[in-house]
């Protein structure tokens, strides 16, 4: 094969390029590079604009919402898309026999949570319908402020119907593929390449500058690195994908840039074990740990400790200042020393009130992480080391380490079988709620044990209210109750992502907080 | 010829007991294909999941699906056989890469894997031969001490040490070869060299012992009194008795070339089939695992056999009964 106009190192190997069934990061590169839906993602913003919808009407209770269809909207395979195309898409990622892992963000619209959870069946009851051939009206559930942007989600995409009913599964593996977005598919290579080419048919196909796109797959942060140095790739796109032990000499060149993501590593504590379900012991634990050391030390990208689990400038919303909040926010050593010695006393304060002055009769307990994960340099084992130090040293107790494989990790986790475990979380959408629904008492990403009706309670309020500022406070409250006052979970820092691209010769990637960047917007500078 | 077709049956009980091993093993493991960093939007469309898959199903039906010995109601409300299974030659959808089939993926990522190895046996023979040979004839010269050095380093520096080195040094330092990635000549040198350069050590120490040995019996006294010329003495007379080690070595060599290339496809981004080996059993692709496993476990035994029947043609005095 002759080599691509642009190559991106894009990590993993792909598992799937069906925008309904697809969970990873890398293989949503690809796919939405094959795939649109209403909104697309903006290159600058990482939020959503206007897509296969030219134009869309908001009700004024914000709960309707019509999109104007372009009228040149095709399939690569020239088919026209159509109101009726989004309806039959929307409501097969709905439908449980899809099994989409991702269709929780229909929970926004009117019937979506009721036929992905299988209280309903009927599909027709889901909340989009076709007013003609070029309008789509969706109903809501509540005011959605960000449901523009969840339009832009691959799962949100509008799919080749015909296709579909034909091959079942499999229909991604059609030849041709009729693809909705501003690239076909040539070929896809099991652990090799995925190679695209420009849709003369995409609306915006004057726009779309590189012809031929490959997406050469890598879990191995030193051979990217290679691959990218010898100029075989032209963007090293996947933030895992640097070797963390480089990151003092790569930081210093004009081809590696960092950005601010919406993620956050934290860690859980089990609330259902003792003595974990006492909030003094986990807000002793909390304030023990000087994040300082870990961003400065381990991480090195500059990453921002934290007390909240929501990234700052997360759809225009501030965290509040969550316990601890003092040592994160000093701008300098001496700040910092006085933050930490005043965490430090509250700490061994809280820890003798529930009942173990300076660690006497605390049990041992493990701290379980992924073994091999954070870019096969040890990252998170490097931080549970600087953690048991810390415990130790300042507390008195003792925690044993327990790496375990990725699987096992995850297997623990949803079991509750762990007493503190390592955790993280990306979001999906610039909006406090991809971080804070995570901790609600049915979700299935809390996995702490940690129920509050409150929390729970003013989750909901904020659901229903169309006022911005007064939805942003209750948020802010719930986040006060679960990073300042509860502590479930610990968090530890905001992630900074790092790619490499030489901004000499490729234009078009810009950092946004969603780490969204379309291969269409993407161009090389002769 | 009794004997070989009796190993050949013995193979099929062999394949199915290591297969079965696989199956049952790689489900025990904590976790599974679908466990992700994130749940399932909901409980329904977790086990959705699962059924589009058969995990929901007992073990035991599982297993007489994957066989293709499992029988159902159809929609018809008629008993028929459960489609495909080993037995129909089909080893299902790979559960990570849920488009692509197992077979699918190997039909793409052996024969890679079969020629980076061939291509590393090649290099190892020909590493391996001439340092093994000049050294015994020069034994105790300088010339003596560096190659044998040379083999010896060779055989203890680990692959995924190697491969870096040579990468610094000829791909990136010097600019000679591509540093990774599979399809044009140049770029199959460095991960030839960084698979076949251990075994050509291990070939270079087996061909100094066997021509060491052969240089000391009586024979070559006899030819060199005959007055035979130097050359004719190493080559004609010496040469075949020492290489018969290193052509026992070389079945079992060829069997962890073929199969042990997950490290040097990794470093130099090869699509082989390696390096699903490893990820396979990590991300509880079941059917991927045991599809592996079955190839894997076939070409073993094969080669094995092959060597041995090999063996029993070079070397006269080797008898099966």
């Amino acid at each position: 094969m002759p080599r691509a106009d642009l190559v991106v190192l894009n990590g993993p190997e792909i598992e799937t390029l069906d925008p309904h069934v697809l969970t990873g990061q890398a293989d949503g590169r690809v796919s939405g590079a094959l795939f649109e839906g209403l909104t697309r993602f903006d290159p600058v913003s990482g939020r959503g604009v206007p897509g296969l919808a030219e134009r869309w009407d908001v009700s004024p209770n914000g709960r309707r919402y019509t999109f104007h269809l372009r009228t040149n909207a095709a399939f690569s395979t020239g088919e026209p898309i159509r109101a009726e195309d989004f309806v039959w898409s929307w409501r097969h990622a709905v439908d449980p026999s899809t099994a989409a892992d991702y269709s929780g963000f229909f929970f926004y619209v009117k019937g979506g949570k009721e036929l992905v959870t299988g209280t309903s069946t009927n599909l027709a009851s889901l909340g989009i319908r076709a007013l003609n051939p070029l309008m789509v009206e969706v109903e809501l559930v509540n005011p959605t402020p960000f449901f523009v942007d969840l339009c832009a989600m691959r799962i949100m995409a509008v799919m080749p119907r015909w296709t579909v009913e034909r091959f079942g599964d499999q229909w991604v593996r059609a030849e041709p593929l009729p693809c909705s977005g501003a690239f076909e598919l040539v070929a896809w290579l099991p652990n090799n390449r995925v190679r695209v080419r420009k849709s003369p048919r995409y609306w915006d196909a004057a726009n779309v500058r590189p012809q031929v796109v490959d997406f050469l797959s890598s879990d191995s942060p030193s051979t990217a690195l290679n691959l990218y140095l010898t100029g075989e790739v032209d963007v090293l796109i996947e933030k895992g994908l640097i070797p963390i032990e480089l990151n003092d000499v790569l930081l210093k060149r004009p081809d590696f840039h960092t950005f601010s993501y919406l993620g956050t590593y934290f860690m859980r504590f089990n609330v259902t074990r003792k003595p974990f379900d006492d909030v003094r012991v986990r807000r002793a634990m909390s304030l023990v740990l000087d994040k300082w050391r870990i961003v400065d030390r381990i991480t090195k990208l500059g990453e921002r400790p934290t007390s909240a689990v929501t990234p700052p400038g997360t759809g225009g919303y501030s965290p509040p200042p969550g316990l601890g909040h003092n040592l994160c926010v000093a701008t300098n050593a001496a700040e910092r020393a006085v933050a930490f010695t005043a965490n430090l006393a509250e700490a061994k304060r809280l820890l003798a009130e529930a009942g173990y002055p300076e660690g006497r009769g605390f049990p041992t307990f493990t701290y379980m992480f992924n073994a091999g994960g954070g870019g096969g340099s040890r990252t998170h084992e490097k931080i549970a080391v600087e953690f048991q130090a810390m415990l130790q040293e300042h507390l008195g107790i003792q925690m044993e380490l327990r790496p375990v494989e990725w699987k096992t990790y995850l297997s623990e986790m949803s079991r509750l079988n762990y007493d503190v475990i390592r955790g993280s979380w990306v979001g999906d959408y610039q909006d406090p709620t991809t971080f804070l629904d995570c901790f609600l008492g049915d979700s299935g990403n809390n996995r702490t044990g940690w129920k509050n009706a409150r929390y729970d309670a003013l989750r909901e309020r904020a659901a229903g209210t169309s006022d911005p500022a007064a939805r942003v406070a209750l948020l802010q409250e719930a986040e006060t109750l679960l990073c300042r006052d509860e502590v479930p979970i610990l968090p530890v820092f905001t992630y900074t992502g790092l790619y490499a691209y030489d901004p000499n010769r490729v234009g078009g990637i810009h950092p946004n907080l969603t780490d969204e960047h379309p291969v269409s917007a993407m161009f090389l500078k002769r | 010829m009794r004997y070989f077709l009796r190993r050949l049956a013995f193979l099929v009980p062999l394949v199915w007991v290591i297969v079965t091993l696989a199956f049952f093993l790689v489900r025990v493991a904590p976790g599974g294909p679908f466990d992700r960093e994130r749940k399932p939007a909901s409980p329904a469309v977790e086990r959705a999941l699962a059924e589009k898959y058969h995990l929901d199903e007992s073990m035991g039906s599982q297993y007489l699906r994957f066989l293709g010995l499992k029988w159902e109601t159809g929609p018809d409300g008629h008993w028929h056989r459960a489609p495909g299974g080993l037995l129909v030659g089909d080893l299902g959808l790979s559960l990570k890469y849920r488009n692509h089939t197992v077979t699918d993926i190997i039909r793409q990522g052996l024969p890679v894997s079969l020629t980076l190895g061939i291509l590393a046996f090649g290099f190892a023979m020909g590493f391996g031969i001439p340092i093994g040979f000049y050294t015994a004839v020069r034994r105790g010269s300088w010339g003596d001490w560096i190659g044998s050095l040379l083999a010896l380093v060779v055989i203890c520096v680990p692959g995924f040490v190697l491969g870096p080195v040579l990468i610094l040094v000829f791909g990136l330092q010097l600019g000679w070869f591509p540093v990774g990635l599979w399809g044009a000549p140049l770029q199959a040198v460095l991960p030839m060299a960084a698979l076949g350069l251990f075994f050509g050590g291990r070939v270079a120490r087996l061909m100094r012992e066997g021509m060491t040995q052969s240089l000391q019996s009586e024979y070559i006294r006899t030819a060199r009194a005959k007055g035979a010329s130097e050359l004719r003495v190493l080559l004609r007379h010496a040469f075949p008795t020492a290489v018969m080690p290193v052509v026992s070595y070389s079945g079992p060599m060829l069997a962890d070339l073929l199969t042990g290339s997950f490290v040097v496809e990794n470093i130099f981004q090869i699509p082989g089939i390696g390096v699903f080996m490893v990820n396979s059993s990590l991300s509880r692709d079941y059917t991927m695992v045991v599809g592996l496993v079955l190839l894997y476990a076939i070409l073993l035994l094969v080669l094995n056999l092959l060597v041995d029947l090999a063996y029993g043609l070079l070397d006269p005095r080797v008898r099966y009964e």
